[in-house]
């Protein structure tokens, strides 16, 4: 590692930074995505708030969702107005999220 | 689960026959641990369940651990506690995108017993913390998500259900610590307003692998001390703020963003990390560290007046899920204040049970509420009311950085040969320039006055 080089460094890439975190992941989706709500939310706050980055707009004005790399912090239901859009609980006993040095 | 009920469940009164423990603690981060601890020390039979496959793994803060309220529940813990470093410098920076201004306190007695705070990883902190519950006799249940507290026919909550075949468990108290989602609060419709997205914050970090002398030497640091920093300024168009701490080896980067301003904001909460990690006062501090781990977790910030319901017959609500993390400003605790509520949970609970049937029904809770007030829990959070709002309010996040940091400008320019200029001049130019009418910052200073002091 280098501590004496430039003041500024490559951006770590989204895929290497969830790569930092260990997930146990569950067969069970603990959060599913009804998206055809999604095509009538103007607001789509989803997309910019949720740290993991798991929703991803698609072309045609559709929503991908996958729960695998997620935190379980719950912003997503809470900024979403698109009502029953969201089905959000946490994963079964003993999956999911694993921090270490958190 | 049934069998785990029946080898360690309370045989002592005939009352606590029926039901599988005296006590179920859904939970086992800081509140539920210290509320585990604190009932099975007073020999009631305690269940202490917990999601994650260890006490913290599911945890996550920006923060320091303020020990004081543990010195009366684990005598010396600091000789025990696996902490990363005590914090002795505490610095309050006020930022904006090229200029930055710093309040650092130091004092050596906070290196020493008995500390005023530590940075630690939670999930050594939390997974310690358990270990005393289950040592003083609570029995702890993990890798099982609670799904549901439901009431009895007494109507008393009393069943707590989990996702393990024939998980019902059964209580005559149940303290609900799942954290700042508590779907138990809100599905016993004790939470009306927690859906108010002005008072959670979404907290990010990074944290970051360096060379311990490396730390040492930018952080100013000797042997096992810490720094702490927190920052306001650095969250674009979005109320909230960042911190920098030291860990032994590594150092936690992050910022704290409302989430109502965040659901109408571009910014990222990653790219807000970037933009604080390049800024001229922080690169330097972080350079060349590498990402070990990124994490996020919610905050709830909304203070004394968005607190929900604290219990009802048969329940009790303590730690984040009760909304007891201090987000004031000068001060951000929120393990404190969780290990103090627990605390009172447990007490309460315990005092209801010796009480008989009656004593867990409505008493419980206002016994439980008036132990939190004669502490620092809700007396802390009664007096800094107006604190949250106060600091998350639009002047104080997006207009007084520049205008501080332009004032300390013009104070600090040398500027000969022209003469230098007066403070008052400098402060109407830096108000001006900033957008702040000088009767905003009489009435905000009014309004901290009566915050704060
Ligand atoms: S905010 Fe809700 S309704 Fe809107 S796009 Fe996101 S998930 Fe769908
Ligand atoms: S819970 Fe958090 S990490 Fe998971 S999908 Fe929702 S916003 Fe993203």
């Amino acid at each position: 590692m280098s501590v004496t080089g430039p003041l500024t460094w490559p951006l770590v890439s989204f895929e290497d930074r969830m790569a930092t975190v260990d997930f146990r992941v569950s067969s069970r989706a603990h959060i599913t995505l009804d998206s055809s709500v999604c095509r009538d939310c103007p607001a789509r706050a989803c997309i910019v708030a949720c740290p993991a980055n798991l929703f991803v707009p698609t072309s045609d004005g559709g929503m991908l969702f996958n729960y695998e790399q997620c935190f379980e912090c719950g912003t997503c239901y809470m900024v979403c107005n698109g009502e029953g859009a969201i089905s959000w609980s946490y994963p079964e006993g003993g999956h999911g999220v694993a921090f270490k040095r958190s | 689960m049934a069998e785990l009920a029946k080898s360690t469940g309370s045989a002592e009164s005939a009352e606590s026959a029926e039901v599988d423990f005296d006590i179920i603690v859904v939970g086992a981060g800081p509140a539920g641990s210290t509320a585990a601890l604190v009932a099975a020390r007073s020999g009631k039979s305690v269940c202490l369940i917990e999601r994650g496959t260890f006490p913290g793994s599911k945890n996550m803060f920006g923060g320091v651990i303020y020990g004081r309220v543990l010195d009366s529940l684990i005598p010396n813990w600091w000789e025990q506690a696996p902490v990363q470093r005590w914090v002795t410098r505490r610095g309050t920076v006020v930022m904006t995108p090229t200029q930055s201004l710093t309040v650092d306190y130091r004092s050596a007695g906070w290196g020493e017993a008995p500390y005023n705070g530590a940075t630690a990883f939670r999930p050594d902190f939390d997974a310690w913390l358990a270990d005393h519950a289950v040592a003083a006799g609570a029995t702890l249940v993990c890798s099982t998500t609670v799904t549901g507290v439901s009431r009895d026919s007494s109507g008393r909550f009393s069943v707590v259900s989990t996702d393990r075949p024939d998980g019902d468990l059964t209580a005559r108290v149940v303290i609900a610590c799942d954290g700042v989602n508590s779907f138990i609060a809100k599905d016993a419709g004790l939470y009306p307003h927690a859906g108010d997205t002005n008072h959670f914050t979404l907290g990010a970090k990074e944290v970051l692998a360096l060379p311990r002398e490396v730390i040492e030497d930018r952080f100013g640091l000797v042997g096992d001390e810490g720094a702490d920093l927190e920052i306001i300024g650095c969250t674009g168009d979005i109320a909230g703020g960042g911190f920098i701490y030291t860990n032994l080896d590594s150092i936690a980067v992050g910022v704290v963003l409302r989430l109502s301003d965040l659901a109408e904001s571009e910014h990222r909460a990653e790219k807000l990390i970037a933009d604080l990690k390049t800024h001229p006062m922080v690169a330097p501090l972080v350079r060349g560290a590498e990402l070990q781990e990124y994490s996020a977790h919610l905050i709830p910030e909304g203070g004394y007046d968005a607190m929900p319901t604290l219990g009802a017959p048969g329940l009790l609500i303590s730690g984040d899920a009760a909304a007891f993390c201090l987000g004031g400003g000068l001060w951000l605790e929120g393990v404190n204040f969780a290990i103090g509520g627990g605390q009172a949970a447990a007490e309460a609970a315990c005092a209801g049970l010796d009480r008989g049937d009656d004593g867990v029904g409505k008493s419980l809770v206002d016994d439980y509420r008036s132990r939190l007030e004669d502490t620092f829990v809700l007396a802390d959070h009664k007096k800094l009311r107006k604190a949250p709002d106060l600091v998350l309010s639009d002047r104080m996040q997006f207009r007084y950085p520049q205008l501080v940091c332009d004032l300390l400008e013009g104070v600090f320019r040398v500027e000969n040969p022209d003469p230098k200029p007066g403070f008052i001049r400098l402060f109407f130019r830096a108000a001006k320039k900033s957008g702040v009418k000088i009767r905003h910052v009489l009435v905000d200073a009014w309004r901290s006055a009566r915050t704060y002091g």
